[in-house]
């Protein structure tokens, strides 16, 4: 590393480099005999250029505007012919300095950064950042909002599977099953804008609980989701399952067996595509997972393939977890700890003016009681204060492995809050899964990570 | 605030008692810095005359404290086979500072000089096989804090399904912490976003360049003497500050 060759340490006898050239040569210290920079202009003057070139290796820079690299990820492809010979992924595109923004907010308010980091994932975020605050504070969240919890997070599973499956199949041309994918997921959203108010982002999920209970009129629609669903999820099946293109591109593409994941750090549908049956949910539970029944699928062959065999699998059991929380809401509770120094004190409900308040709570603390509003005041502006420590929470995610570790040093805003994303961690299977395969294969193997860039650069 | 009351001194406080960290009574080794500073008054009010009454207000800081025995849960089994493969390949014990229990969550303080071969010795051991780093990352306690800067190791045994915490803190003027990625590969990025964000230089990296902000850009982010920025919101005639420079309640 200390010794990179100069311009100027050419032996006197070789022939005139061009500094672009040394450049190339110094930085890579590759073999590459000819630079050929794209600069725009003659295609035909561009192709000669190559043509002369005595190596048929080009640098491809793949993105960060790349419609299929899911996002501003940018890729930088060592290209020889139609072989990928060396990938690099570069992200940072789309870094907006969440971490650092949730150390000046208030524990509460600190929600609302983390639900736009991976922003297909919301209720995930805010949960696992929930639980490390509430595992810092010690306390318990009532059954009722853990059952919330679990009911939102499994249909964002199916939200973010289905928009897994859609962008794939754009991306390899599979239209359909894009056009597919967005139908069913609007249909996921507007569950999620029913009970939450927000179709994405929505911060519902807080330390202590969660902001309200179900509205009226959810099992309805709830049953209506869990309908439609039922109906078309088997129509993937129909469209890309035994679709010999879809397959074609596919099958054997992306391999990463179970030994390069463990060492990558590759959690989700990737490690369990490789055969080892790790669902944080299952092997390690949160949130009462464990009185849930449902099946972790797994496969063997470790291709994109059965990444997306394994997210249409994954859809049925989130449905089938949806069926027993709905059955678990029947019975009524609180939703929010009834510590008042950490709840919020008002059930809110939706005013005549589309604001949240509560005629009851505003009656209490501006007519009734001083002292109450008082508290009010603290809670909502101040916060409330933390224990000084450290906490990490995770959760199973529909990448993987999302944790969240939380450092407070006693005050009322998090002292320092990092975001392990899965996108994050899988992304660094890029070289393993594409060196040796070809151009137009990066894509499927790019699609089988699911990288959310949001989530990645945060 | 001239009357202040002197605080106990940290370092005498938490004087090494002799006993390993792992095989004593207490979780006690090598001292461990505090996690805050000591603290003067409230509000941050510091160049105007205290009307607040809380002036002469001093708040001690705070330490993790070491865990005593039992340990509870898995605990005790995870600090029993990591002394017995400590004392098997020849680790010293005084490369565990401190062991803390907190929050149901187990962390082992250690010295970065024996950091790797810590990492090996909990991946590769039988009784201890953690397969997995989960996360890596940094922690910044703020300017007036000793070793101020931590690096955090998230790991993983899914073998038995346990999670322990390995801390390693060190100064700004010396930054330097050993790199994983000999142990674990996927500590790559972990690292690179560390030394972005926080300036922690990991040698051994194989290429420890920045990955979330700009190549060029200067300063490390996520420290605690970096601004935040943003500007002052006006609101009917008054002014609020941008968020870093509002009063805290700390």
């Amino acid at each position: 590393m200390s010794d990179n060759p100069t311009v100027g340490s050419a032996d006197p006898g070789a022939e005139v480099v061009t500094a672009e050239q040394a450049l190339a040569k110094s930085s890579r210290q590759s073999d590459i005999e000819a630079l050929v920079a794209s600069k725009g202009g003659d295609w035909d003057a561009l192709l000669d250029d190559i043509e002369y070139a005595d190596s048929e290796q080009i640098i491809l820079n793949m993105g960060p505007q790349h419609p299929s690299t899911h996002g501003v990820l940018r890729l930088i492809l060592d290209i020889d012919g139609e072989t990928v010979t060396k990938a690099r992924a570069v992200i940072g595109y789309l870094h907006t300095g969440i971490e650092k923004s949730t150390e000046y907010r208030t524990f509460t308010q600190a929600v609302q950064f983390l639900t736009r980091a991976d922003y297909l994932s919301p209720t995930f975020n805010e949960a696992c950042y929930c639980l490390a605050v509430e595992k810092l504070l010690g306390i318990e969240v009532p059954q009722r909002a853990t059952i919330m919890r679990v009911l939102l997070m499994e249909i964002t599973r199916i939200s973010s599977h289905l928009v897994a499956i859609a962008t794939g199949g754009m991306e390899t041309g599979a239209l359909t099953g894009m056009t597919m994918g967005f139908r069913e997921r609007e249909e996921a959203l507007h569950v999620m804008e029913l009970i939450t108010g927000l179709r994405m982002n929505q911060g519902f999920v807080r330390p202590g609980g969660v902001a309200q209970d179900m509205p009226p009129g959810w099992e309805e629609r709830l049953d209506y989701f869990i309908k439609v669903m039922n109906q078309r999820l088997p129509e993937y099946d129909e469209l890309l399952t035994g679709q010999p293109i879809w397959k074609a591109r596919l099958q054997g593409i992306g391999y990463l067996p179970v030994q390069g994941c463990l060492q990558l750090g590759i959690t989700g549908p990737p490690l369990r595509s490789s055969g080892l049956a790790w669902d944080l949910r299952k092997t390690m539970p949160y949130c009462g997972y464990e009185e849930y029944d449902f099946d972790v699928p797994t496969t063997t062959n470790s291709d994109s393939y059965d990444r997306y065999l394994l997210r249409v699998a994954e859809m049925h059991e989130s449905l089938k977890i949806i069926k027993q929380c709905r059955e678990r809401l029947k019975e009524p509770g609180p939703v929010m700890v009834e510590d008042k120094k950490i709840g919020w004190p008002a059930r809110l409900s939706v005013g005549a003016d589309g604001t949240g308040n509560s005629l009851e709570h505003i009656r209490h603390i501006m007519g009734e009681s001083m002292e109450a509003l008082i508290h009010h005041f603290k809670l909502v502006t101040e916060g409330f204060a933390v224990p000084a420590g450290q906490a990490y929470a995770a959760v199973e995610g529909p990448r993987g492995e999302l944790g969240a570790h939380v450092v407070s040093n006693g005050g009322t805003k998090p002292w320092r809050v990092h975001l392990r994303d899965p996108g994050f961690v899988n992304l660094q299977a890029v070289s393993a899964m594409c060196e040796g395969g070809m151009v137009s294969d990066v894509v499927v193997a790019i699609a089988s990570l699911d990288p959310v860039l949001g989530g990645v650069d945060r | 605030m001239t009357e202040t009351p002197q605080t106990t001194d940290v370092a005498t406080d938490l004087a090494h008692t002799g006993a390993g960290a792992l095989t004593g009574p207490t979780g006690k080794g090598a001292p461990v810095p505090p996690i805050t500073p000591e603290r003067h008054g409230m509000f941050h009010a510091r160049d105007t005359g205290d009307t607040s009454g809380y002036g002469r207000l001093a708040i001690a800081p705070v330490t993790p404290a070491p865990a005593t025995r039992p340990f509870g849960g898995y605990f005790d089994e995870v600090a029993d086979a990591l002394a017995a493969a400590m004392a098997e390949r020849g680790i010293p014990e005084s490369a565990i500072e401190q062991v803390t229990i907190a929050a149901t969550e187990m962390t082992i303080y250690v010295s970065r000089a024996h950091l790797v071969a810590l990492l090996q010795v909990l991946r590769d051991d039988e009784a201890l096989r953690f397969e997995l780093l989960s996360s890596l990352s940094g922690a910044d306690y703020g300017v007036d804090v000793p070793r101020r800067l931590h690096v955090v190791y998230e790991l993983l045994s899914m073998t038995y399904r346990r999670r322990v915490r390995l801390e390693v803190s060190v100064n700004v003027d010396d930054a330097t912490v050993p790199s994983a990625v000999s142990i674990y590969p996927t500590a790559d990025w972990h690292e690179r976003e560390t030394y972005d964000m926080f300036g922690v230089v990991f040698a051994g990296h194989p290429g420890l360049t920045r990955i979330l902000m700009p190549d060029d850009w200067v300063g490390h982010p996520q420290r605690k003497d970096y601004p935040l920025g943003g500007i002052p919101v006006e609101y009917k005639g008054h002014e609020i500050p941008p968020a870093d420079q509002r009063r805290a309640y700390t």
